[in-house]
């Protein structure tokens, strides 16, 4: 079996005799008898070696594709090589929350970093320093928007349904109410968002691109909010505004988001990143861990963790939230992503997302797969009919090395990024006329 | 050190991707943001050696000893992380059809099975992605359960006042008041006080044990049995499991519900503050209750299924997948006998140390302790106005990483040592002398060590400062 005591059998021993046992056995005669471990039904442990065989074992059950063309809600994109350089540094990986800033200015600092870093992408004025998943930064910021007299939630069903679902968990437990807004033509209608607001309604959840890669009317949808006195909390795509208007210039409250396809693999889900970022009046009411600028007593430059008394630590049952660990090496990958992309580097990402998901709509159409979203704008993903079955299509792809779209309501929710070059958009399509006998 | 901000130099940067090959879209103007972000422009080779100077002004497991009680600071094996990396995981995408994520499902049901017999329960999720976020989800699968018998009067969860700061926090997320249950002398639950608050209105009880003084409260049959006969479910804090895993199961101790913190017990790192996995698992009576989607196997195939009665989802997808990947490593290294071995390792550190320090060090209580003690300088500052604070920035000096201070608050100028059973006696001895030093430091030169640390790249941050003007930004107009 594998173990990693240091100590010998011998100096254990040793050690029992200088508290007073003699077997290690007395160190539980604590636990009642009755409820002592007899019989543990666990295989028996392994060595590296057989455990490294076992696990590629299990790795070498699952299919890797070479070509993807799914997204809904995770996204293959190029991630730089000195990503995992940086990030697989053990002093990164092995350290804890830095509650000793002494001794923890490295990633305190680089919290910092991408603080500002997601400020600057969102255009917003405060971020935190993460929270779970872009469903639960969501969920979270609908709790930011509660006031005594407005409680209710507006959701736009045009929003990806496990966020939709997530909120609608979070909210159920502290009794918020969700009104959900249904999509018309696959994106929100703000003349029915307008209907739907009413003086209790505490926020606005809309994502944009939405779930169906549709840029939604931001302006219309914030103005129609702010009118009715409700906050808006706006779900964005991170990798949309290297290009695309920002949360901030659109005038929303809070933005936030999956943070995933800023250097994060796929990882069948996850570790991702919830990204959140505010207004600085709401900056109080932001949940998680937040990273501020002060000195030492010499006037040395230094960081540490601030605005603590939001938190469960201090507040106890009062606590804005009550996360605690977060995703900080998520959000460290994510700042040096952000770093090695560069202002001309995201810009570039985004422009070839959009303009390889362009140029496969349109090559799409000419094979009947009609855009269901008509002439709406949209990024890196949309919508399309599917002259066939969409299941036999994705299966007859895989055959050919190739994850699809996802099926969605009859169509084929379809993705690009900068990883479908036109040579692979290109086989795509023969192989797609192939299925389909063209 | 400079910021990555401080760092740029307009046109400098790498190159990493090919010039677009289709036609480039165009937006429309009011579509488009108006500025770029101001993100920083660096070289490659600049942009590495920052974060080699960031990596050297952070403290993790690897450069020292990290008695970080609560936290359980274990050695992350390596082969963990190889086992993660492996691209047949990092490359899967969480909506692939099932037939061709085979080994990630056996993963998730793999680790489901072994970790219910470690903890005695019948089901689990991993959807939780830390420990708070799984306290949340299990105190939903008490609140649901009350629902489904119409029982709408449990509104009420008791928590013991040594508890972590997120049990109650987390019952006030599941909607829940929080009633406090004060700790007897010997630092467990009060029984007389449990047996007076519970009662119709009471939902469940959260309880660590070992508690936060790291004492295993033998009363503990008689504690589930009290909240079990007034109609409450009890839900195990996994935080401390690491000192009794495979000596004693939650399940067998009259718990209903439990979460566990594979970051902690299961050896995976911390990263900084997170990604962590806190799985939730159940007794048969809360199954049907748990977050969508659960893995199934039959005939040697896995699949995915919505449980009847499910509180719907917590998080995207399955939870910090590889995170688990790690864990379920971890578990088939140990193996049957190497859990109940890292348990009593645990145990037996702790006391090694404790023993060392006891008679120099006030210790909150005296008798054996499990995987961690608290000591409290009371005295210590009474006597020398040396705090608890003061001793643990005196320890970054030697390269130890302090105790948890000021926890549990039950206690005053509390610091709480958890050794882990990764560490070797050498490595006790010497932190226990280090200990020692600084003890005799407190009573010849107290002034020196109010000033601590000394030796580290910066001095204590002015954190009022930073909270009363707070600066959580690079601003680019300075």
């Amino acid at each position: 079996m594998g173990s990693y005591i240091p100590s010998t059998g011998e100096e254990r021993q040793a050690m029992l005799q200088a508290i007073g046992l003699t077997s290690a056995d007395q160190l539980f005669d604590i636990v009642p008898e009755a409820v002592r471990v007899k019989n543990l039904d666990l295989p028996d442990g392994l060595s590296e070696l057989e455990v490294g065989q076992r696990m590629a074992a299990l790795a070498g059950k699952n299919r890797i594709f070479s070509s993807v063309f799914r997204g809904a809600g995770a996204y293959r994109h190029y991630i730089p090589s000195i990503v995992k350089t940086v990030t697989s540094k053990e002093e990164f990986l092995t350290a804890y929350t830095p509650y000793q800033a002494e001794i923890s200015q490295g990633v305190l600092q680089s919290i910092f970093e991408y603080q500002t870093q997601m400020c600057e992408l969102t255009g917003m004025d405060v971020s935190n320093a993460s929270v779970y998943d872009g469903a639960v930064a969501a969920a979270e910021a609908v709790f930011m928007c509660q006031e005594r007299k407005r409680h209710t939630v507006v959701v736009s069903g045009a929003a990806d349904p496990q966020t939709l679902a997530v909120i609608q968990t979070y909210c159920e437990s502290r009794d918020v109410p969700v009104v959900i807004l249904p999509a018309e033509g696959y994106a929100t209608n703000p003349d029915a968002l307008k209907a739907a607001l009413t003086g209790e309604t505490a926020a606005v959840y809309v994502q944009s691109p939405n779930y169906y890669g549709v840029l939604e009317d931001m302006d219309a949808i914030v103005a129609a909010a702010h009118e009715a006195g409700a906050k808006v909390i706006m779900g964005v795509n991170p990798i949309s505004l290297g290009l695309l208007k920002t949360p901030g210039e659109y005038g929303v409250d809070i933005a936030v988001g999956e943070g995933q396809p800023l250097g994060m693999p796929l990882s069948f889900g996850g570790p991702y990143l919830g990204f959140m970022t505010c207004k600085k009046a709401m900056m109080r009411k932001l949940p998680g861990r937040i990273v501020g600028q002060t000195t030492d007593a010499q006037g040395r430059r230094c960081f540490v963790l601030t605005l603590q008394a939001r938190e469960q630590h201090i507040r106890r049952e009062k606590a804005s939230s009550n996360i605690c660990s977060n995703e900080a090496l998520c959000a460290m990958t994510a700042s040096v992503y952000l770093a090695a992309m560069g202002p001309q580097g995201i810009k570039q990402v985004a422009e070839l997302c959009a303009s390889h998901a362009h140029y496969l709509a349109g090559e799409l159409g000419k094979l009947g797969f009609a855009l269901r979203t008509g002439d709406k704008p949209f990024f890196h993903e949309f919508l399309t009919d599917c002259p066939t079955d969409p299941a036999v299509l994705c299966a007859k792809l895989e055959e050919k090395g190739i994850l699809g779209g996802l099926p969605v309501d009859g169509g084929i929710l379809w993705c690009c990024t900068e990883c479908n070059s036109k040579a692979d958009i290109d086989r795509l399509l023969a192989a797609i006329g192939e299925v389909l006998g063209k | 050190m400079k910021l990555l901000f401080e760092r740029s130099r307009s046109g400098r940067g790498s190159t990493l991707l090919p010039a677009c090959d289709v036609p480039v879209t165009q937006f429309d103007a009011s579509l488009l943001r108006s500025a770029a972000p101001r993100l920083p422009e660096i070289a490659e080779v600049d942009l590495g050696r920052h974060y080699t100077e960031l990596a050297k002004q952070t403290h993790g497991v690897n450069d020292g000893f990290y008695p970080l009680g609560s936290c359980t600071m274990k050695y992350n094996p390596r082969v963990n992380e190889e086992a993660a990396a492996q691209p047949g995981f990092t490359q899967l995408h969480p909506l692939q059809p099932l037939e061709t994520v085979q080994g990630a499902l056996e993963v998730l049901y793999t680790a489901e099975k072994l970790l219910c017999e470690i903890t005695g329960m019948d089901g689990m999720s991993f959807q939780p992605a830390a420990g708070a976020h799984g306290e949340y989800t299990g105190l939903l699968l008490i609140r649901k359960y009350h629902q489904s018998r119409g029982d709408s009067a449990r509104t009420k969860i008791l928590v013991p006042d040594a508890a972590h700061g997120t049990n109650p926090a987390s019952a006030t997320m599941a909607g829940f008041n929080v009633v406090s249950i004060p700790s007897n002398p010997e630092g467990g639950v009060d029984l007389e006080a449990l047996r007076q608050a519970a009662g119709p209105d009471t939902a469940g009880l959260m309880l660590t044990n070992p508690n936060t003084l790291g004492l295993f409260d033998a009363n503990i049959l008689e504690i589930t049995q009290i909240v079990h006969d007034a109609g409450g479910l009890c839900y195990y804090d996994g935080a401390n499991l690491n000192a009794v895993m495979g000596q004693v199961r939650p399940g067998d101790m009259g718990f209903d519900c439990v979460h566990l913190n594979l970051h902690k017990t299961f050896s995976t790192p911390h990263g900084g503050g997170g990604p962590g996995s806190g799985p939730v698992g159940c007794k048969a009576l809360l199954e049907p209750f748990l977050p969508t989607p659960r893995v199934k196997e039959e005939g040697g195939a896995y699949s995915l299924y919505t449980p009847e009665q499910t509180m719907g989802q917590v998080r995207s997808f399955y939870g910090n997948f590889l995170v688990v990947v790690k864990a379920l490593t971890y578990i088939l290294t140990l193996g049957k006998q190497g859990i109940p071995e890292a348990s009593a390792g645990a145990v037996l550190n702790a006391n090694y140390l404790m023993k060392q320090l006891m008679g120099h060090y006030d210790m909150s209580h005296d008798s054996l302790c499990m995987h961690e003690f608290v000591m409290t300088l009371q005295g210590l500052a009474h006597d020398t106005g040396v705090t608890a604070m003061d001793v643990a920035k005196r320890l970054l000096d030697f390269g130890i990483h302090p105790p948890t201070m000021y926890f549990p608050l039950i206690v005053h100028e509390a610091l709480m040592v958890e050794p882990t059973e990764t560490e070797s006696p050498e490595t006790l001895d010497q932190a226990a002398q280090v200990f020692l030093d600084i003890l005799a430091e407190a009573k010849s030169d107290p002034e020196s060590l109010h000033q601590a640390p000394l030796h580290c790249p910066v001095g204590r941050p002015d954190e009022v400062t930073a909270a009363r003007s707070p600066i959580l930004r690079y601003s680019f107009d300075d």
